[in-house]
C-alpha cells in the first residue's frame, strides 16, 4: 500500500521521469502491457485478416491460411474495378464521400444558424419550440423509416443524394449541441460588432462562427461518421449504382456470397478511407466523440 | 402583451444587457430567419412523418399505393396482437429476439467497457495509442463489420476454424447453429462498438479526483475496493448515460444479423424485429402499412424501456 502512494505522488507533481522509469519494469507493468497487447490483437487481427484475404486470389483464399499472403495479388481489386457495371464500388464510394461531405457542411450550417437564435435572440414561442425539438430526441428513429421513405418516394427523390442527406439535416442533436456552445461565449464580443454596426447575420458569420471552430469540428466529425456509416436508411432508399458504400456492399454480398477474396477487397475499399482519416486525426476524433457523447 | 414584447430588463439580474438579445430596431423576423432552414427540414422530415407514419399504420398499403392505400383502421394492429393471425407469432418472436439481444449485449458491452476503461485509466506509456486501437473499429460501417465477421465465422475457411484448430478443438458451426449464431453476432458487436462505451467511461473516470483514491489507499483500501467504492459511485451519471445509449443501440440491431446470419438459423432465430420490419415493408410483398404499425409498437416498447431504465437508475440513488 505504502509503495503505491510513494510511486504515484511524485509522478503527478513533476512529470516524473525517475518515477516512470522506476515503475517501468515492475512485474505489474509487464502484466499490464501483456494484457493491453492481447486486447489490442483482438481489435487488430480481424482487420489484418480482412486485408490479407483481399490480397489472395480466390483459389488461395481457402488454402493459404497465413496472415501474410504467400503470393500477394491485387487481382480482387482489379476485378472490382473492371466489373464496374455490377459492382460499381467507386460510384458507391463517390456517393458516400459526396453525401458525407455535403451533408456534414449543410448540417453544420443549418444547426448552428438555428442554435444561435435559440441561444441569443428572444422571440415568441422560443422555449416552446425548443422543448418541442428536444422532445423528438426521445422518439425512436424506427418510427420514421416508413413515412420518410414514402415521402422521399413521392417526391421522386429515391436514389439521390438529397434522399440520403435529408434525415441527417433535421438533426436536433446538432442544434442542441451548438446551442450549448453559443450560450457559453461572452456576449461582449458580439456587442463590439453590434456597436460597429454589424447586423445579426454579419455578427454571426464574422464573429460567432469563427469562435465556434472547435465545436463545429466536433459536431462535424460525428456527423461525418454518421453519414458515412449510415446503413438502413440508404439501403431502403437506394438501388444499384445509386447506393452509398454500406448498402452497396450488402447488395454486393448477395452477388458474390462465397467469393471471400472479392468481398474482403470491397470491405477494404470501404474501410480504408475512414481508417486513414482515423489514423491521422485519431486523438481529435476520440475527443470529439467523447465530448459529444457526454454532452448529448 | 405590450409589457412582454419589448426586451424589458425583466429577464432580471442574470443578463442586464437585454439589448443584445433583442436589439433596438431589429426586425421581428430576424430570429425566424435563423431557425427557418433547419425548422423547415425538421418539419418536413420529422414533424410530418411523425403523423403520416401513424396514419400509414392504419392503411393497407404497399410500395405502389403508398399513402393512397385503403384505410383499414386498426387491422394492421389486429394482425400483430391477434394470436391466431399468422403475423402475430413472427412479430413477437422477432421482438423477443431483439429483447434477448438487448439483455445479453448490454451487460456484456458495459462490463467489458468498464474493464477496458479501468485498464486504460492506469498510468502507463502509450495509453493514447492503446485507446486509439480499441476505438478504431467503431469508425467502420456495419456493412464492413458484418462482411468481415461473416467471413471469420465461416465454417469453411473461416479464421475461427483455424483458431479452434490451434488448440486442438473442433469449431462448431458458428453461423448455422444456436447458440453460436447469437454468440457470433454478439462478438462482432462487441468488437465493433465497445470502444465507444470505453472512451466515454474512461473520460468519466479521469474526471474523478485523484485525492479520493489517495485517501482511500491511505485508509488501506485495495484496488478492487477503490473501484467499487469510489469509481463506480462517481461514475453513476455517466454510467446511466452509457447504459441508456447502449440499450437504444442494441434495440436498433439490424445490420449484423442481416449480413452475418441472414436472420437464421433456423428460420428467424436471429432475426431482430427491425430486420423483420424491413423484410415486411421493403421486400416482397411490401406490406408497408403493416411495417408502419410494427414501427409504432416497437417505438412504444422502446420508450417504455427507456423510461423504466431511467426510473430504475434514479430511484436506486437512495
Amino acid at each position: 500500500m505504502a509503495g503505491t502512494i510513494e510511486a504515484e505522488a511524485p509522478a503527478r507533481t513533476r512529470a516524473g521521469s525517475a518515477a516512470t522509469r522506476r515503475s517501468a519494469f515492475t512485474p505489474g507493468k509487464v502484466m499490464l502491457y501483456l494484457v493491453l497487447i492481447l486486447i489490442a490483437l483482438f481489435f487488430i487481427l480481424p482487420l489484418v485478416w480482412m486485408l490479407s484475404t483481399s490480397l489472395k486470389v480466390e483459389s488461395e483464399v481457402f488454402r493459404d491460411r497465413g496472415f501474410i499472403p504467400a503470393n500477394p495479388s491485387l487481382a480482387n481489386f482489379e476485378r472490382l474495378v473492371q466489373s464496374g457495371g455490377q459492382t460499381p464500388v467507386f460510384r458507391w464510394m463517390f456517393n458516400s464521400v459526396g453525401v458525407a461531405t455535403v451533408g456534414t457542411i449543410l448540417t453544420l450550417l443549418l444547426t448552428s444558424l438555428s442554435a444561435y437564435a435559440f441561444a441569443r435572440i428572444d422571440f415568441p414561442f422560443k422555449n416552446l419550440l425548443f422543448s418541442l425539438l428536444i422532445t423528438t430526441l426521445l422518439l425512436p428513429g424506427i418510427m420514421f423509416l416508413v413515412p420518410q421513405y414514402l415521402l422521399i418516394s413521392q417526391l421522386k427523390l429515391l436514389n439521390t443524394w438529397p434522399a440520403f442527406m435529408l434525415p441527417g439535416l433535421a438533426s436536433v442533436f446538432g442544434v442542441f449541441f451548438m446551442r450549448q456552445f453559443f450560450l457559453g461565449i461572452p456576449v461582449e464580443l458580439e456587442e463590439a460588432a453590434y456597436v460597429d454596426g454589424a447586423g445579426r447575420f454579419r455578427t454571426f458569420f464574422s464573429v460567432v462562427l469563427p469562435l465556434a471552430g472547435p465545436s463545429l469540428a466536433t459536431l462535424g466529425v460525428i456527423t461525418f461518421i454518421g453519414y458515412w456509416n449510415d446503413y438502413l436508411w440508404p439501403l431502403v432508399t437506394c438501388q444499384g449504382a445509386g447506393c452509398t458504400l454500406s448498402p452497396g456492399l450488402r447488395n454486393f454480398q448477395g452477388t458474390y456470397s462465397t467469393q471471400f477474396g472479392l468481398l474482403m477487397a470491397g470491405a477494404v475499399l470501404a474501410a480504408v478511407p475512414v481508417l486513414l482519416l482515423y489514423i491521422f486525426a485519431q486523438r481529435y476524433i476520440v475527443q470529439s466523440v467523447t465530448s459529444s457523447g457526454i454532452k448529448g | 402583451m405590450t409589457m412582454n414584447a419589448p426586451p424589458a430588463p425583466s429577464v432580471g439580474g442574470k443578463r442586464t444587457r437585454a439589448d443584445v438579445r433583442r436589439r433596438i430596431g431589429e426586425k421581428w423576423w430576424v430570429p425566424y430567419l435563423f431557425i427557418l432552414p433547419h425548422l423547415a427540414v425538421f418539419a418536413f422530415m420529422i414533424g410530418y412523418p411523425f403523423f403520416s407514419g401513424l396514419y400509414i399504420s392504419l392503411l393497407d398499403a404497399d410500395n405502389f399505393s403508398g399513402i393512397n392505400g385503403a384505410f383499414v383502421g386498426l387491422e394492421n394492429y389486429r394482425q400483430l396482437f391477434d394470436p391466431s393471425h399468422r403475423q402475430f407469432q413472427r412479430f413477437w418472436q422477432t421482438l423477443l429476439n431483439t429483447v434477448l439481444f438487448v439483455l445479453m449485449s448490454v451487460p456484456a458491452l458495459i462490463a467489458v467497457a468498464l474493464g477496458l476503461a479501468a485498464i486504460l485509466n492506469a498510468k502507463f506509456r502509450g495509453r493514447t495509442f492503446f485507446r486509439a486501437i480499441y476505438f478504431a473499429p467503431w469508425t467502420l460501417s456495419v456493412a464492413v463489420v458484418g462482411l468481415l465477421w461473416f467471413w471469420i465465422f465461416q465454417s469453411r475457411g473461416g479464421l475461427i476454424v483455424d483458431i479452434f484448430g490451434w488448440f486442438g478443438l473442433t469449431s462448431p458451426g458458428w453461423l448455422s447453429s444456436q447458440p453460436w449464431a447469437w454468440l457470433s453476432i454478439l462478438i462482432a458487436t462487441v468488437w465493433w462498438t465497445i470502444g465507444f462505451n470505453t472512451i466515454i467511461l474512461l473520460a468519466g473516470m479521469q474526471a474523478i479526483s485523484a485525492d479520493l483514491y489517495e485517501a482511500a489507499s491511505i485508509d488501506g483500501a485495495n484496488k478492487w475496493q477503490q473501484f467499487r467504492n469510489i469509481t463506480l459511485p462517481s461514475l453513476r451519471p455517466i454510467l446511466l448515460l452509457v447504459i441508456t445509449l447502449q440499450i437504444i443501440a442494441s434495440f436498433n440491431l439490424v445490420g449484423q444479423p442481416q449480413i452475418m446470419t441472414n436472420g437464421g438459423p433456423p428460420t428467424a432465430q436471429t432475426t431482430p424485429v427491425l430486420l423483420h420490419l424491413y423484410n415486411t415493408g421493403f421486400r416482397s410483398p411490401f406490406d408497408i402499412g403493416l411495417a408502419a404499425a410494427m414501427a409504432v409498437v416497437v417505438a412504444v416498447v422502446m420508450v417504455v424501456v427507456s423510461v423504466i431504465n431511467f426510473r430504475f437508475f434514479s430511484s436506486e440513488r437512495a
